[in-house]
């Protein structure tokens, strides 16, 4: 009596189709997807039915968070340096190569220019959880925040977009302070980032 | 990984058969799906796939020469929104009526019963025009040029309400986000944002004390 043979059976899987569904994945994730800012606070912006895109590049990006901090960041880092340099020279503060390479690299930039020496010694790590708790100050008598805008303009040229990007609860104080010193400044033209929101009335329109 | 299995025959060969071998490849391709599924799950959570949206804004400037040519607007298309703190929302036509208080009138930002329906209705005309030219589009009679004049002329047109929208400090910025996409959708083209002034914040609490605040003045 021989025993029943159980039938040894290959396990191997043919990766191959497996392969090409996720390459496929991964093409269509590169192409279609943009990298996430780094960003100090996180910022929930408003719903609008606005299909307007933003420029995807030249633009100075204005963050706003709850608490009415301001906070700024350029895309092009030549033009980073050219805007620091302008504003040392405003406010008499000389920055040395190390610092403005430091400067730099920094994604979202929002501190004091008084105290931006201290803050660009520290580590990049340290730099990223202390600067959540500056802003650049908006207020009349210290306004800094107007002539980070218009050094901004000055090396960026004409074709720089700025778009504000603030939180839903942010009080509309903060916003009428941003919106005067743009004003001041001839800045009439500019953009509200806001979330998509579909709206039913919208639809039937 | 990768395994070659050559085909000897078996001895059995046919007559006047070519002579290659026959040669199967397998490839594993396990450690790769493995790589991808990683970099899919990278690009995943680093980066985000909708571009932002935006809303264009145009303010006045505030420049002396420019100053003169504002305060044009007719007293009966001028529609004025009030944004105070707490999601409430008032608005008046034409001048301000600092006697009669029932002429400010608190609604909404519902989409239905609110501010939404007020404004449509002022601007009925203009809207129905616009959607006029929208399902001309649609069949494709115009153009989309064409379109996007017309309506920008329809929009800027005379029969259009100018919408006045004053925002206190209390107000969030979700409000005035609220309020200006009202003005998209309700095809609004002239509307500005102005000062919040001393005499608004009578007419709202004129309004909440169903006018006992006007007799404290006692004019």
């Amino acid at each position: 009596m021989s025993k029943v043979k159980v039938a040894r059976k290959s396990t191997l899987i043919d990766m191959t189709a497996m392969s090409d569904v996720t390459v496929l994945l991964l093409t269509f994730f590169m192409l279609t997807s943009t990298f996430v800012k780094k960003e100090p606070v996180q910022v929930k912006t408003p719903g609008s039915v606005s299909e307007i895109k933003i420029p995807e590049t030249n633009i100075l990006q204005i963050l706003i968070d709850p608490s009415g901090k301001v906070f700024m960041s350029l895309d092009k880092q030549k033009d980073m340096i050219q805007t620091l340099s302008d504003m040392g020279n405003e406010y008499g503060i000389a920055f040395t190569p190390e610092e403005i390479q430091k400067f730099k690299l920094q994604k979202t930039f929002g501190v004091d220019i008084k105290i931006m020496k201290q803050f660009l010694a520290q580590k990049a790590e340290v730099q990223d959880a202390e600067l959540q708790k500056y802003g650049i100050p908006t207020d009349s008598l210290n306004n800094q925040f107007k002539k980070w805008v218009q050094f901004a303009r000055k090396s960026n040229g004409k074709d720089m977009t700025i778009a504000i990007k603030a939180d839903q609860k942010t009080p509309y104080k903060v916003i009428k302070s941003v919106m005067n010193s743009l004003q001041d400044l001839n800045e009439n033209r500019y953009n509200l980032i806001t979330a998509l929101k579909v709206e039913s009335s919208a639809k039937k329109e | 990984m990768a395994e070659l299995q050559t085909n000897e025959g078996g001895g059995k060969k046919k007559k006047g058969g070519s002579k290659q071998k026959k040669i199967h490849v397998h490839v594993d391709f396990t450690p790769m799906v493995d790589m991808n599924m990683l970099l899919i799950t990278f690009f995943m959570l680093c980066t985000s796939l909708s571009k932002p949206q935006t809303m264009e804004i145009v303010m006045p400037t505030n420049k002396e020469s420019d100053l003169t040519k504002k305060n044009e607007v007719k007293a009966s298309d001028a529609i004025t929104i009030l944004l105070n703190g707490g999601d409430s929302i008032y608005y008046y036509q034409g001048k301000p009526d600092f006697k009669d208080y029932t002429k400010l009138k608190r609604t909404s930002y519902n989409a239905t019963t609110g501010l939404r329906a007020f404004l449509l209705d002022r601007n009925r005309l203009a809207v129905a025009k616009i959607n006029d030219l929208k399902k001309k589009k649609q069949d494709l009679l115009i153009a989309d040029s064409t379109y996007l004049r017309q309506v920008s002329e329809i929009k800027g047109g005379k029969l259009t309400p100018t919408v006045i929208i004053k925002a206190t400090d209390q107000a969030t910025y979700k409000n005035l986000v609220d309020v200006l996409d009202e003005m998209a959708i309700c095809r609004i083209g002239k509307y500005v944002i102005d000062k919040y002034t001393p005499g608004d914040k009578y007419l709202v609490k004129n309004l909440e004390t169903k006018g006992n605040y006007q007799s404290n003045f006692a004019n």
